[in-house]
C-alpha cells in the first residue's frame, strides 16, 4: 500500500523507502490532531450565542476582518512558498534553494504570529479575554491552539534549516521536511476552517 | 400463556425482593406506585424476556461444548478445518438483529410514551412545582400556592404533578424511584419531569449524582395524599411556616443537610428535617436560573455550595 | 522577599498540611490513619523498591535491558508490571469502599470525604492505570510477533508512550503522599469539578494524570496502526492476520480518534481552573453539557478500546484450546469493525436523564443496542469454534469459560440500560456500576489475564503454574459473581451509586455479599501473586523453551521463547491464516534456511525516561502551582526532544552469521526434542513442541 500524498520519488532511494512509514504515520497523527480542532470548532459554535456571550462582546464588536484578511493571505502565500521548497527537494535543485524558500515560509509565519499577536492584546486591551464569557473563551481556546501550532512550525523550520546546515540533504533530513511540509499545509487548512467559521460567519450573522 | 406465565413469576420474584426489606416509605420502581414506574418496569421485563432468547442458549450450550467436546472424550466429532456455515451465520447475524429490532421498536415507543417532559394525561388538573437543587438538600416551590418546602413534597395523589427543576450549585440528579425515575438539574438551566401517584403513600425522593460530602442526606419524602388532606397539608404550611426571604435563602445555599437547616431555623409545626415556608418570592425560582445569566461573574462567595459562599442575598429586601 | 514569599515561590501551595501522615498526626481517627497508613505504604514501597534493586545490585540492568529499552516486547512487560501493581492499589481500594459500604447502615468507619476519594482513585486507576496499560502492554509484546515484525514502526515513540503513562500513574500515587486526590469521581464532571467548588489539589490531580497518560495512549495507538499497516511480514495480508490484529487495528483506531476528545476535555478543564476561562463554568456562559458530551465522546469508545482486544485474546484461546480453526473468522473481522464504528456513535446513553429530547434518545438508545448484535454473534462464533473440538480446560480456558457465562449477563444489562425508559430508573445507581464491571472484570481482565497465562511461556521461557492458576481463575469468577451480582439487585432497589452510607436495612445482606465477593477478588489476586512466584521459582521445570507449548497456530509460536530482540531470524513468509498451525500440517514448519541477513534494530536511548521524569516534574509543579519547575520541565521536554532529532546514530546491526548461529542452535534443540500430546501440556514434560493431533490419528488410536 502507497501512501497518500506526495512522495520524494524512486530516485531518492532510501529517503524515499523511509518516508513511506514515516509520513502514513504523520498522517495519522494528524488525523488525531484534526479531531482536536474539529472538537474544538464543535464546542466554539456551541457557545457563539446570546447566552455563550453572557452579555459581553460578541464578534462584531472583537473582531478586525482586515487584520484577519491580511494573516489569511500571509498564511496562504507560507504555504505557496513551502510547496516550492517541496519541489525543489523533489527535483533536487540544491539545498540553497530549499533553505530560500524555506527562510520565506518562515518569515510569513512569523509574519502572521506577529499581526495575530497584535489582534490578541487589542482583544485584551477591549475587555476581551477568555476570562468574560463562554464564548471568549471557546474563540481564546480554538484560535490560539492554531497560533500555538503554527509557532511549533516556525521552530521545526529552524531546526530543519538547521540540520539541512549540518547533515546536508541526508534522507531523515529529507522525510523531516516531508513531515513538516504536511504539518504546514495542515495549519492552512485549519485557518480556513478558523477563517470561514469564526471569522466570517461571526461577523455576517 | 408460558410467557404471561414466566412474567408474572418475575414480577412477584422482584416484588418478593424488594418488600424483603419492607418499610412503610416506598423506595423502587419494581414497587411502582405509579403509572410512569409502572410501565418502566414493564419494560424492563419486556426487555429481559426478549434478551433471553439470545442469552438462554450460551448459557446451555457453553456447559454442553466444554463437556461433549472435552479432549479426552475420544468419541466426539472432530473437525479441525471446519471454520464456516453459511446457515449458522444467518443464524448467528440473524436471531440478535431480529431480536433488536423488535426491541428497538419497543424502545421507540416507550421513550415517546415515557418522555419525562410530556404532560400526563388526566382529568386533574396538574400541580406545578418548582424544584432548586442545593447542597444537601431540595427546595420545593409551589408558585400557584405562594408556598415552599425543603426535604418534602406533598401533592394530591391522583393527580399530576408537573415538576420544573434547576440547581443552584453543582449538577444534581432528581429521582423518585416509586413514580417517575430521575431527571438532572443543573444549574443555570431548567429540566422538566412529570408524575403521578395512584394512591397515597410516601415515597423515597433523592439526589442521585454525587454533589459532596453531604450528597447521601439528600433525601426526601415523596407524599401523595388525598385531595383533602394535601388542602389540610397547604393549609399547614400557611400557618406552621417562615417567610422565604433573602436570609433564609441565602441560609438554604450553604452546605448543609435538611438536617442542619431544620436545626437552625426549624419549628415544632414542621416535620423533623422539614422546613415549611408560608411566603415565597413570586420570581424565585426564575431568578435562581437568571444568576448565572446576569453577564457578571458568580463569585465563590455568593456561589451556594461553594468553597468559599459566605451567605449574600440574592433578591434585594425581603419578600412581603 | 520575605521567606514566606520565597517559600510560597519555591513550593507554590504545597506546605506541612497537605501531607496525610501530618494529618494523621494531628487528628488521628480511623479515615485519617487510613489515609497516612497509605501514604507510608506508598514511601515504604517505594524505598523497598530501591533497596531491593540495590541489593540485587541490578540498577545498571534495570537501566540499560529495561528502562532505556526499545523492545517492544520489553516495553509490553514494563507496561504489565505497572498495570499489576496498579491493580493492587485498585483492589485494595475496592475493598475498602465494599467495607465501607457493608458497613453503611450505620454509617461506616471512612469518612464521606475519604470514601469519595477511594472511589475517584479506583475508578481512574483501574481504568487508565490497569485496563489501559495491561491491553497496551499485551498488545505490545504480542501484536508484531503475530504479524512477522521485527518491532513497532516507532519504537523511541513507543518508549515515550509507556513514559507518558507511567507519569500519569505516578502523579496518581503521589496524591496518596502529597496532598489528596480529587473527590469528584473519574469522570470528574464540572461545575463540581471546578474551581468555585473543588479548589484544592485534587481535581488537579485528576487532570494531570490522565490528560499527560492519554496523550501517551495517543501515540500508542498511532503506532499500533502503522505498524500492522506497513510491517507486515511478506504474505501476511490484512485477512490472513490473527483476530487478535484485528481487534488491536480497530482498537487502535478507537485511541487515534477517542483519545483527543479526552485530551480536549481534560485541557479545556484545566484552562477553567487555571486561567480563569468559562468552558463549564456556572456563570458568564459557561456549558457544563459540553464537558459530558467530550467526556463520553471518548468515554465510550473507551469501552470498546479495552474490551476488543479482549476479544481479540478470546478467539486466539478458544481456537488454540479447542485445537480448530476460529469459527467464522470473516464474521468475527466484520463485528470487531462494526463495533469500533458503533462506539462512536452511543456516547449519548451515557446521560439519557439530561433533558434533551425523547427523539434524541431514541436514535442513541437504538445505536447502543445494535451493538449487541455483532457482539451476539462473536460470542456465537467462539461457541461454535468450540463445537467439534478437543477441549482442553487449561487456565486461558477457565477463564474464558467465565467470560462467557458472566459476559453474556453484563451484554443483557447493556441492553437493558440501552432503554432511556429504564435508564431514568437505574441510572446513577449500583445498577451501573453493576453493569460497567460485569463487561470489564469478565470482559476485559478476565480476556487479559487468559491472554497473560497463555502468552506468558512466550514471553518467559517457561509455563505459568497451573494449580495456583486454577485457584487464582477460579477466585476471580466466584470473586466477581459475589461482589456485583448483588449490587444488580440493590440498585434495581433503587440504592444511588457513591453512596458511603444508607438508610434502607433491605441493602444490608447484599451488601455484606458483596463484601464477601471483594474478598475474595482480593484472594483471587493473592493468588495470582503466589502463582507467579511459584512459577518463577519453579522455572526450570516449567520450562518451555522451543516456544510452542499449547500446540498454537499462529506466528508468535513460531519462534523460540523468549523470542530473540529481532523476533525472527528470518522474516516469515506467510501462506495461509493461522501459518503457523498450516506449518505444522505441512511440514514447513521449523525449516532452515541459507537466507540469514544482517538484521538492523533499534538502539537504547534514555529519552523516554527524560521525558517521563519531566512530565512528572510538570504534573507536580502545576498541582501545587510551582511555576518554575513547571516552565523548566517543559523546556526540558522540548530540549530533549530537538536534541534527539540530532542524533542520527540511532540503530545497529547484528550481522548475519550470528543470527544463523543462534537460529540453528534453537533448531538443533527442536530436532533433539521429544513432541508431546495435548493431555501432557501441563506437565514437566511440556518443552514446547507439540504432536500433530489430526482426525486421522485419533481415529487410528481408537
Amino acid at each position: 500500500m502507497r501512501h497518500p500524498g506526495i512522495n520524494l520519488g524512486e530516485h531518492h532511494g532510501e529517503a524515499h523507502d523511509q518516508a513511506e512509514t514515516l509520513v502514513f504515520g504523520f498522517w495519522v497523527f494528524l488525523m488525531s490532531d484534526l479531531i482536536i480542532f474539529g472538537l474544538m470548532f464543535a464546542i466554539y459554535v456551541t457557545m457563539a450565542n446570546p447566552v455563550g456571550m453572557a452579555g459581553g462582546p460578541g464578534p462584531k464588536d472583537v473582531f478586525d476582518l482586515t487584520s484577519v484578511f491580511i494573516q489569511t493571505m500571509i498564511l496562504l502565500t507560507s504555504s505557496l512558498t513551502f510547496g516550492i521548497a517541496s519541489l525543489a527537494m523533489r527535483h533536487e535543485q540544491g539545498r540553497g534553494r530549499i533553505a530560500l524558500w524555506l527562510g520565506v515560509t518562515l518569515a510569513l509565519g512569523l509574519g502572521f504570529l506577529g499581526f495575530e499577536a497584535r489582534d490578541f492584546a487589542n482583544m485584551i486591551g477591549m475587555g476581551a479575554g477568555p476570562s468574560r464569557s463562554g464564548f471568549l473563551s471557546a474563540f481564546w481556546g480554538l484560535v490560539p491552539l492554531h497560533g500555538l501550532h503554527v509557532s511549533a512550525g516556525c521552530i521545526w523550520i529552524v531546526v530543519m534549516l538547521i540540520q539541512m546546515r549540518t547533515f546536508g540533504m541526508i534522507p531523515i533530513v529529507k522525510t523531516r521536511l516531508l513531515r513538516l511540509g504536511l504539518f504546514w499545509h495542515f495549519l492552512d487548512l485549519i485557518w480556513v476552517g478558523i477563517f470561514t467559521i469564526v471569522f466570517l460567519a461571526g461577523i455576517s450573522a | 400463556m408460558g410467557y404471561n406465565k414466566a412474567k408474572q413469576f418475575s414480577v412477584l420474584l422482584l416484588t418478593a425482593v424488594i418488600l424483603a426489606g419492607c418499610s412503610e416509605q416506598r423506595s423502587s420502581f419494581l414497587d411502582p406506585a405509579g403509572p410512569i414506574a409502572a410501565a418502566q418496569r414493564a419494560h424492563l421485563i419486556e426487555v429481559v424476556g426478549w434478551t433471553m432468547i439470545a442469552v438462554v442458549p450460551v448459557f446451555i450450550l457453553v456447559p454442553v461444548m466444554l463437556w461433549r467436546y472435552r479432549y479426552r472424550n475420544t468419541k466426539a466429532r472432530y473437525t479441525p478445518d471446519w471454520g464456516y456455515s453459511g446457515w449458522l451465520e444467518l443464524v448467528m447475524w440473524g436471531v440478535p438483529f431480529m431480536i433488536v429490532a423488535v426491541l428497538s421498536t419497543k424502545l421507540w415507543f416507550s421513550t415517546k410514551a415515557l418522555d419525562p417532559y410530556k404532560p400526563i394525561a388526566s382529568d386533574a388538573a396538574p400541580l406545578n412545582v418548582q424544584v432548586v437543587g442545593l447542597d444537601w438538600k431540595w427546595l420545593f416551590i409551589y408558585p400557584d400556592l405562594g408556598i415552599a418546602t425543603v426535604n418534602q413534597l406533598a401533592f394530591p395523589a391522583g393527580a399530576p404533578v408537573s415538576l420544573n427543576l434547576t440547581s443552584d450549585t453543582v449538577m444534581q440528579s432528581f429521582m423518585v424511584d416509586a413514580l417517575a425515575g430521575q431527571v438532572y438539574a443543573m444549574p443555570g438551566m431548567r429540566t422538566k419531569l412529570h408524575l403521578l401517584a395512584d394512591a397515597a403513600g410516601v415515597f423515597k425522593g433523592e439526589n442521585v449524582q454525587f454533589s459532596g460530602v453531604g450528597f447521601t442526606e439528600q433525601k426526601f419524602d415523596a407524599v401523595a395524599m388525598t385531595p383533602e388532606a394535601f388542602s389540610e397539608w397547604v393549609a399547614r404550611v400557611k400557618s406552621d411556616g417562615v417567610p422565604l426571604d433573602a436570609q433564609t435563602y441565602e441560609l438554604l445555599g450553604a452546605s448543609s443537610t435538611g438536617a442542619q437547616v431544620y436545626e437552625a431555623i426549624g419549628t415544632n409545626g414542621m416535620p423533623a428535617g422539614v422546613i415549611y415556608f408560608n411566603q415565597v418570592a413570586p420570581d424565585l425560582f426564575k431568578k435562581v436560573i437568571g444568576r448565572y445569566h446576569g453577564g457578571e461573574p458568580v463569585l465563590p462567595a455568593n456561589q451556594p455550595g461553594a468553597a468559599g459562599y459566605v451567605w449574600q442575598p440574592l433578591f434585594n429586601g425581603s419578600s412581603k | 522577599m520575605t521567606s514566606d514569599h520565597t517559600t510560597t515561590w519555591l513550593f507554590g501551595r504545597l506546605d506541612l498540611s497537605s501531607l496525610p501522615i501530618w494529618q494523621a498526626i494531628q487528628s488521628p481517627a480511623i479515615s485519617e490513619l487510613i489515609a497516612g497508613a497509605a501514604a507510608m505504604i506508598v514511601i515504604a514501597g517505594a524505598i523497598a523498591v530501591i533497596a531491593f534493586i540495590t541489593w540485587l545490585r541490578a540498577w545498571r540492568s534495570l537501566w540499560t535491558d529495561w528502562l532505556t529499552s526499545t523492545d517492544h516486547k520489553r516495553i509490553g512487560i514494563m507496561y504489565c508490571v505497572l498495570a499489576l501493581v496498579m491493580m493492587t492499589r485498585g483492589v485494595i481500594e475496592a475493598v475498602l469502599m465494599r467495607a465501607q459500604q457493608a458497613d453503611g447502615l450505620s454509617g461506616g468507619f471512612l469518612t464521606p470525604e475519604h470514601f469519595a476519594e477511594l472511589f475517584s482513585t479506583h475508578g481512574t486507576i483501574m481504568i487508565f492505570f490497569v485496563a489501559m496499560p495491561l491491553v497496551a502492554g499485551v498488545i505490545n509484546y504480542i501484536m508484531p510477533l503475530q504479524i512477522g515484525a521485527r518491532d513497532m514502526s516507532f519504537p523511541v515513540m513507543n518508549q515515550i508512550s509507556l513514559g507518558l503513562t507511567a507519569t500519569g500513574a505516578v502523579l496518581v500515587m503521589s496524591s496518596l503522599v502529597f496532598g489528596k486526590f480529587s473527590t469528584g469521581s473519574w469522570a470528574a464532571y464540572p461545575p463540581y469539578t471546578g474551581l468555585a467548588f473543588n479548589p484544592g489539589p485534587g481535581p488537579d490531580y485528576w487532570i494531570w494524570s490522565v490528560a499527560i497518560a492519554g496523550i501517551g495512549t495517543t501515540l500508542s495507538g498511532i503506532n499500533f496502526a502503522v505498524t500492522i499497516y506497513k510491517e507486515r511480514a511478506p504474505g501476511m495480508t490484512l485477512f490472513r492476520m490473527p483476530l487478535f490484529c484485528w481487534t488491536v487495528l480497530c482498537t487502535s483506531i478507537i485511541m487515534i480518534f477517542a483519545m483527543p476528545p479526552l485530551t480536549v476535555a481534560t485541557l479545556m478543564l484545566a484552562a477553567d481552573r487555571y486561567l480563569d476561562f468559562h468552558f463549564f463554568t456556572n456563570d458568564l456562559g459557561g456549558n457544563m453539557m459540553n464537558y459530558v458530551n467530550l467526556f463520553w465522546l471518548f468515554g465510550h469508545p473507551e469501552v470498546y478500546l479495552l474490551v476488543l482486544p479482549a476479544y481479540g485474546i478470546i478467539s486466539e484461546v478458544v481456537a488454540t484450546f479447542s485445537g480448530k480453526r476460529l469459527y467464522g473468522y470473516t464474521s468475527l473481522v466484520y463485528a470487531t469493525m462494526a463495533i469500533a464504528v458503533l462506539s462512536f456513535c452511543v456516547w449519548l446513553h451515557h446521560f439519557f436523564t439530561m433533558g434533551q429530547s425523547a427523539n434524541v434518545n431514541i436514535a442513541f438508545g437504538i445505536a447502543s443496542m445494535c451493538i449487541a448484535v455483532p457482539t451476539g454473534v462473536k460470542v456465537y462464533d467462539w461457541m461454535a469454534t468450540m463445537y467439534r473440538g478437543r477441549i482442553r480446560m487449561t487456565v486461558p480456558m477457565i477463564y474464558v469459560t467465565g467470560f462467557f457465562i458472566l459476559f453474556v449477563i453484563g451484554g443483557l444489562t447493556g441492553v437493558i440500560l440501552a432503554n432511556p425508559t429504564i435508564t431514568y430508573q437505574v441510572h446513577n445507581t449500583l445498577f451501573l456500576v453493576a453493569h460497567f464491571h460485569n463487561v470489564i472484570i469478565p470482559g476485559v481482565v478476565f480476556g487479559l489475564l487468559a491472554g497473560i497465562h497463555y502468552w506468558f511461556p512466550k514471553a518467559f521461557g517457561f509455563r505459568l503454574h497451573e494449580g495456583w492458576g486454577r485457584v487464582s481463575a477460579l477466585l476471580w469468577i466466584f470473586g466477581f459473581s459475589f461482589a456485583f451480582l448483588p449490587l444488580y439487585v440493590v440498585g434495581l432497589m433503587g440504592m444511588p451509586r457513591r453512596s458511603a452510607n444508607f438508610n434502607d436495612p433491605a441493602f444490608e445482606p447484599l451488601m455484606l455479599a458483596a463484601l464477601f465477593g471483594a474478598a475474595l477478588v482480593l484472594s483471587a489476586l493473592a493468588a495470582l501473586v503466589i502463582q507467579i512466584w511459584v512459577s518463577v521459582r519453579d522455572r526450570d521445570k516449567l520450562a518451555a523453551p522451543l516456544g510452542d507449548p499449547w500446540n498454537g497456530r499462529t506466528l508468535e509460536w513460531a519462534t523460540p521463547s523468549p523470542p530473540p530482540h529481532y523476533n525472527f531470524a528470518v522474516l516469515p513468509q506467510v501462506k495461509d491464516r493461522d501459518d503457523f498451525a498450516a506449518a505444522k500440517a505441512n511440514g514447513r514448519a521449523f525449516a532452515d534456511t541459507a537466507n540469514y541477513g544482517d538484521i538492523t534494530m533499534p538502539k537504547n536511548t534514555a529519552l523516554g525516561m527524560i521525558i517521563c521524569a519531566a512530565a512528572t516534574l510538570l504534573g507536580m509543579a502545576l498541582v501545587w502551582y510551582i511555576w518554575w519547575l513547571a516552565m523548566l520541565s517543559v523546556l526540558t521536554i522540548v530540549v530533549a526532544f530537538v536534541a534527539r532529532t540530532f542524533m542520527l546514530d540511532t540503530t545497529y546491526t547484528i550481522p548475519a552469521d550470528e543470527i544463523s548461529r543462534e537460529h540453528r542452535a534453537w533448531l538443533a534443540r527442536v530436532r533433539a526434542a521429544s513432541p508431546i500430546t495435548r493431555d501432557r501440556e501441563t506437565d514437566d514434560v511440556n518443552q514446547g513442541l507439540a504432536v500433530l493431533e489430526l482426525p486421522e490419528t485419533l481415529k487410528a488410536s481408537r
